[in-house]
């Protein structure tokens, strides 16, 4: 059953919060559905076609990990232990509303998590291939898109159709052009804009649950972003190292990485992980025969570290090197994140490869690594280049 | 003209300073204590005393407690400063540099004089300087003794790296009648063991490693780190002001 009645809590929160829970309401009273999601390889174009809003639930706050440490363990990943706790704790506004939740298969942690998590709130898992180079990991993907669409239909009484998907698969396409486009004004040297200002407003447009208002913000965004530029407006300093971000979704340590770097001397120039370019590179080829099969195939090209292997982050990241004139290389891994921990040696030796220094840092929620955390992007920083 | 560096490491503080000649005129090191900010003060006024000021001196500041030196003119990391000390101490390009430091080890990979890359340990205090201390104060006995009677020792292993757990696990040692100086050998082995992993994640440059920091006067952690290296570890008295000196040497490139 759906729900629309505010958390017991409510009253204890802090205002911005309840105002976000208020927002969410808003939207359920007049009928809304939410759709919880955790990660690029939910197929937004289905959950569009179901009418459903769809929001991310990935938490990025240290607030709710001791209450989900009471049922996981101490040694895992702050993000599925955050996320988790939102939810036990009825926290977040968006996991609270969410009418359903759609996790993936991905990395161990995550797919373990969704099953407790399906414990408290209507959870669909959809199986994903991690071997991409296989003829059927196409085949199977795509039955598990036919397969989630007939659990939403049955769900909410809808039907969804070609003509939406063909519809929601322009308008997101419209939508990761622009986010292209955002991300691509870090090849300006010096940037236009700060990494970290970039990455808020990815974050602030993933709650927008308007994406064709967003898209007119981005728009908007960006066009003021590069007549300020040709204005003489400088937020970054000339020669300010020029980094790239890899690893693993970074929004729960942006200030701890990302604003270390850029006030050290460094510019955050490209965000190579699933809040950055990652995701954003790769169209639904909007006129293919089969809608279901182009939505499928796309999806398969993130090259995210639980694929085996991981052909497409190694294809891409070169690429990213060269396109935006990299100087350095810093992965962010968050604790515990066996795939990309295990995959920075493959990285490090492809960044060192193509003659650029690397560095990967662990680290977690808490603050209570943020000197050593200074020391070592400073210490990176400092590097001269050997000629 | 003189160019001082202050090294204010998480233990121990060290301050060099330099002529125009790169010749030593100046070294001091002292506990750092519980405030970086009094013992910078205190750094400063000893450096008075040695005639030596901000009229005639430019500083450079280092350490984890680099920020608390107010009257320096620019702060380095740490790392950096190891990589060029040690290259200067040691007078050498090309090589890699293991700095035992209090809260933090470091494997420095140094090119034309110059860090090119660097491992650190995690966030906790395994193989680390504190994790010594704190293992020879469980024992009763102070670092050097520590070092010394692990030579004679034997046998044991400490096979936590955690230093709350390894110090329980030393408690339980000496509960169950081992000898202190077998207890002391598992202790270097757990240290010396810990740095090797991290040279081997990190991809040395060359076969030529040179010690700094607070260690590098213990014969035996040389000798165990030479061994499981495979190459000897080359260290020097002064070892322990590569840090100091590296900033000391930054010093003279500032405006």
């Amino acid at each position: 059953m759906s729900n629309i009645d505010l958390p017991s809590k409510f009253e204890e929160f802090a205002d911005a919060r309840r105002q976000g829970f208020l927002k969410v309401k808003e939207i359920k009273d007049k009928g809304g559905k939410i759709a919880g999601v955790f990660c690029t390889f939910t197929p937004s174009e289905i959950l569009d076609a179901a009418g459903l809003f769809s929001v991310g639930l990935c938490g990025m706050s240290e607030e709710t990990i001791i209450d989900a440490e009471a049922d996981l363990p101490k040694n895992l990943c702050p993000l599925i232990k955050s996320s988790y706790g939102f939810a036990l704790t009825d926290k977040c506004p968006y996991t609270y509303f969410s009418d359903i939740i759609i996790g993936e298969t991905t990395c161990d942690g995550k797919k373990k998590m969704y099953e407790l998590l399906g414990e408290i709130k209507d959870t669909y898992i959809m199986q994903l291939p991690q071997g991409v180079d296989r003829e059927y990991a196409h085949k199977m993907w795509e039955s598990e898109l036919y397969r989630l669409i007939k659990t939403l239909e049955e769900k909410f009484q809808v039907k969804i159709t070609e003509e939406k998907l063909r519809k929601a698969a322009a308008l997101r396409n419209k939508q990761r052009n622009l986010y292209n486009e955002l991300f691509e004004l870090g090849k300006l040297d010096p940037p236009p804009i700060k990494g970290f200002d970039i990455y808020k407003v990815i974050e602030g447009s993933g709650f927008s649950f308007d994406v064709e208002g967003n898209c007119m913000r981005l728009r908007e965004l960006i066009d003021n972003t590069k007549k300020a530029y040709e204005a003489g407006n400088r937020p970054v300093a000339a020669g300010a190292k020029r980094i790239l971000v890899t690893g693993c979704p970074i929004g729960g340590v942006l200030d701890k990485v990302v604003n270390t770097i850029e006030s050290n001397g460094g510019a955050v120039v490209c965000f190579e992980n699933c809040g950055g370019v990652k995701p954003v590179r790769h169209l639904v080829d909007e006129n293919a025969e089969s809608i279901i099969s182009a939505i499928a195939d796309r999806y398969l090209k993130i090259g995210c570290s639980v694929m085996s292997p991981n052909i497409r982050r190694m294809e891409m990241l070169p690429e990213l090197l060269k396109e935006f004139k990299i100087d350095g290389v810093i992965e962010t891994v968050l604790q515990a994140c066996h795939p990309y921990s295990v995959e920075t040696r493959t990285i490090k030796k492809l960044v060192n490869d193509a003659g650029l220094p690397y560095m990967s840092i662990e680290t977690d929620y808490s603050k209570s690594d943020l000197g050593q955390i200074k020391t070592r992007i400073s210490a990176f920083l400092e590097m001269e280049p050997v000629r | 003209m003189y160019f001082t560096g202050i090294d204010i490491g998480s233990t121990s503080a060290k301050v060099v300073a330099l002529n125009e000649n790169n010749d030593i005129l100046y070294k001091n090191v002292m506990p750092t204590g519980w405030s970086s900010t009094d013992t910078a003060e205190k750094i400063r006024k000893d450096l008075s005393i040695g005639g030596i000021d901000g009229g005639n001196s430019k500083f450079i500041a280092t350490g984890y407690g680099r920020i608390s030196v107010p009257y320096a003119d620019k702060t380095i990391t740490e790392i950096t400063c190891h990589g060029k000390g040690a290259a200067f101490l040691y007078d050498v390009d090309t090589c890699t540099v293991i700095d035992i430091g209090g809260q933090d080890t470091k494997i420095i990979s140094i090119a034309k004089g110059q860090v090119v890359d660097f491992i650190m340990n995690d966030k906790c205090s395994a193989g680390t300087g504190r994790f010594l201390e704190i293992m020879a104060s469980t024992l009763g006995m102070d670092l050097a003794e520590l070092c010394n009677m692990a030579k004679t020792g034997s046998g044991i292993s400490i096979s936590s790296m955690c230093t709350v757990f390894a110090e329980s696990e030393v408690v339980s040692l000496i509960g169950s009648g081992h000898s202190k100086k077998d207890i002391a050998y598992g202790i270097i082995e757990s240290i010396t063991n810990k740095v090797i992993s991290l040279c081997g994640k990190h991809a040395a440059t060359n076969n030529k490693f040179y010690l700094t920091g607070g260690l590098c006067e213990s014969d035996y952690i040389i000798e165990s780190l030479s061994e499981k290296l495979g190459s000897k570890v080359i260290s020097s008295p002064l070892g322990r002001y590569a840090g100091a000196v590296g900033a000391a040497l930054s010093a003279k490139s500032l405006k």
